[in-house]
């Protein structure tokens, strides 16, 4: 008599999945723990260490008001000291600042050499702010950032066309905090929601959105409702994926088309020669690659998107296995025919 | 020759039905599955067509399958499914020995079906892998992919997504793999069609 384990594999099946699904939930809680709260609720003393910054002591002459949400001054004329609010647009952090790009910059390089008298002259606010290109433009240093094209696909942008000089390059990149992302940043989940912040600092605040058009905002989800797994799409793909062409040689596209002209095909993205892969993913898939070589950057990847195959490899080892098993089965049938 | 003594009654109808279901919805999945994984604009299926039919078929995928795994645990059926333990490997080598060798020489299969063993030794052991392994992945991967937001963002510093991709597809192509070997070995019967017209009328034809 033959001894049986009497045990149905889908018992064994079951306890593994009872396991799983606790594992599962497990890994589930510590995932999704309590974000941390960016912003501070009360306001705290900056913890730079102003000494490392050579314009920083110059620059306290600005920030010692800018720097917070309240200023003091002696008021000339009553002899009393006045602590006013200051506009929330026009504080500085010191925190941000000094870790952004333009931190070793002195305050008045950019600004009028005026505003070191307060209060500060009425016709200084009309003073001309200089672009990204002004400073930028034609430096060797900063070649491979490639500031032209930016500059020629901004002006090319619905944004330019439709707004002229009004909308500026600070319309999105705050000079005070920009600090550089997609290039440096090897989390591509924070790379993209960085980006999307841009937008949607108008397209998600009708304050903003306002400032230059007296249309109402446009609900951002209505619009996007078609879109299949919304979640899913907002927080992996930057609205200019979409809302730009797109160039290979650019890793953030600045020329922002026209809604009508919008990707709306699943298959742009979904395919092999999805555009997704013409900028940021592109130069993260290639960074990664090189760092990690094929297999570990496919692995590594935050850039999961259905549909475009990214190893080519794979795709080879299973035509291989294929073609194989046929081959073996026409084999075995001609046999067995012959025979 | 009398017939009827060899022909016996081995898959009775909810049998049948849940294999057929199974055979369509698994070609479904496969098709649009490919179209999906290599989707380009002009493919077969197109992109949302088969993104849709994909879910669909997943889903319904699941609940034939949960009915399966219930009918295993509860009804007489899951013992075929049980692989004894004893002389298990001297078993399968008969079973691959023949199929590789006997079979040519037109040699008696080394464990004729009846109503005790429905599988032969390796018949079992594929379906025990297939129907307790790589069904299952594909089906918790799939619904994983199904709903990105409940997967687990990172595993050991690798992307979650991109591993249950992976284990989806891996599994997918593996019962892709299984079922052309399961069809062609279908032709192994007393006819080359007997096999395929026994999981029509239910009886099965011995040779």
């Amino acid at each position: 008599m033959i001894y049986k384990a009497n045990i149905r594999p889908a018992w064994v099946v079951l306890v593994l999945l009872m396991l799983f699904t606790l594992a599962f939930t497990l890994v589930k809680t510590s995932d999704t723990a309590p974000a941390k709260k960016i912003q501070p609720e009360e306001e705290k003393p900056s913890k730079v260490d102003l000494s490392k910054f050579k314009n920083a002591a110059e620059n306290e002459n600005c920030l010692k008001c800018h720097g917070q949400s309240k200023y003091t001054y002696v008021n000339p004329e009553s002899k009393k000291t006045v602590t006013k609010k200051m506009f929330a647009e026009l504080v500085m952090n010191r925190d941000v600042f000094y870790v952004s790009n333009h931190r070793e910059f002195k305050c008045t390089d950019c600004h009028s050499e005026d505003y070191v008298t307060f209060p500060h002259a009425g016709d200084l606010r009309m003073e001309a702010k200089a672009n990204c290109i002004d400073c930028h433009g034609g430096d060797e240093k900063y070649a491979k950032f490639k500031f032209e094209q930016i500059e020629t696909e901004f002006q090319a942008s619905v944004h330019s066309e439709k707004h002229s000089e009004d909308f500026t390059c600070w319309m999105c990149h705050n000079a005070h905090t920009y600090k550089i992302n997609a290039r440096t940043n090897e989390n591509l989940a924070t790379t993209i929601t960085y980006d999307n912040m841009i937008c949607l600092n108008c397209h998600g605040d009708l304050k903003n959105y306002q400032l230059l058009t007296t249309k109402a905002k446009p609900n951002l989800l209505q619009k996007h409702e078609w879109l299949p797994n919304q979640a899913a799409h907002f927080t992996n793909v930057r609205c200019i994926e979409c809302h730009a062409k797109n160039e290979d040689t650019l890793v953030v596209a600045h020329h922002v088309v026209m809604k009508s002209q919008a990707v709306r095909k699943c298959e742009s993205c979904h395919s092999k020669n999805s555009i997704l892969y013409a900028s940021l993913y592109k130069y993260q898939v290639s960074e990664n690659i090189q760092k990690e070589g094929v297999f570990r950057a496919l692995l590594l990847g935050d850039a999961t998107s259905i549909g475009p195959d990214k190893s080519n490899t794979l795709n080879i080892i299973s035509l291989v296995i294929f073609a194989m098993t046929i081959l073996v089965i026409i084999i075995h049938a001609a046999l067995r025919i012959k025979k | 020759m009398n017939h009827s003594s060899e022909r016996i009654y081995l898959y009775p109808v909810w049998i049948r039905i849940w294999h057929m279901t199974n055979a369509l919805l698994c070609l479904v999945l496969i098709i649009t599955g490919l179209s999906i994984q290599f989707s380009n604009p002009g493919t077969v299926v197109k992109f949302n067509a088969a993104v849709t039919l994909h879910n669909i078929a997943g889903i319904l995928l699941t609940l034939s399958y949960t009915g399966f795994f219930l009918g295993n645990l509860f009804t007489p059926n899951g013992a075929y499914y049980v692989i004894p333990v004893k002389g298990f490997f001297i078993r399968l080598t008969k079973q691959f020995l023949y199929y590789t060798i006997g079979i040519f020489k037109k040699e008696h299969a080394p464990f004729p079906i009846n109503e005790e063993s429905k599988f032969n030794p390796l018949q079992q052991v594929t379906y025990v892998v297939l129907m307790y392994g790589f069904v299952p992945f594909v089906i918790l991967s799939g619904w994983g992919l199904l709903y990105p937001e409940i997967t687990v963002n990172s595993f050991f510093g690798f992307s979650g997504l991109d591993l249950t991709d992976l284990l989806h597809i891996g599994s997918g192509f593996a019962i892709s793999i299984i079922m052309c070997v399961h069809i062609y070995f279908c032709t192994i019967g007393k006819t080359p069609t007997s096999n395929f017209k026994s999981m029509i009328n239910g009886y099965h034809e011995s040779h």
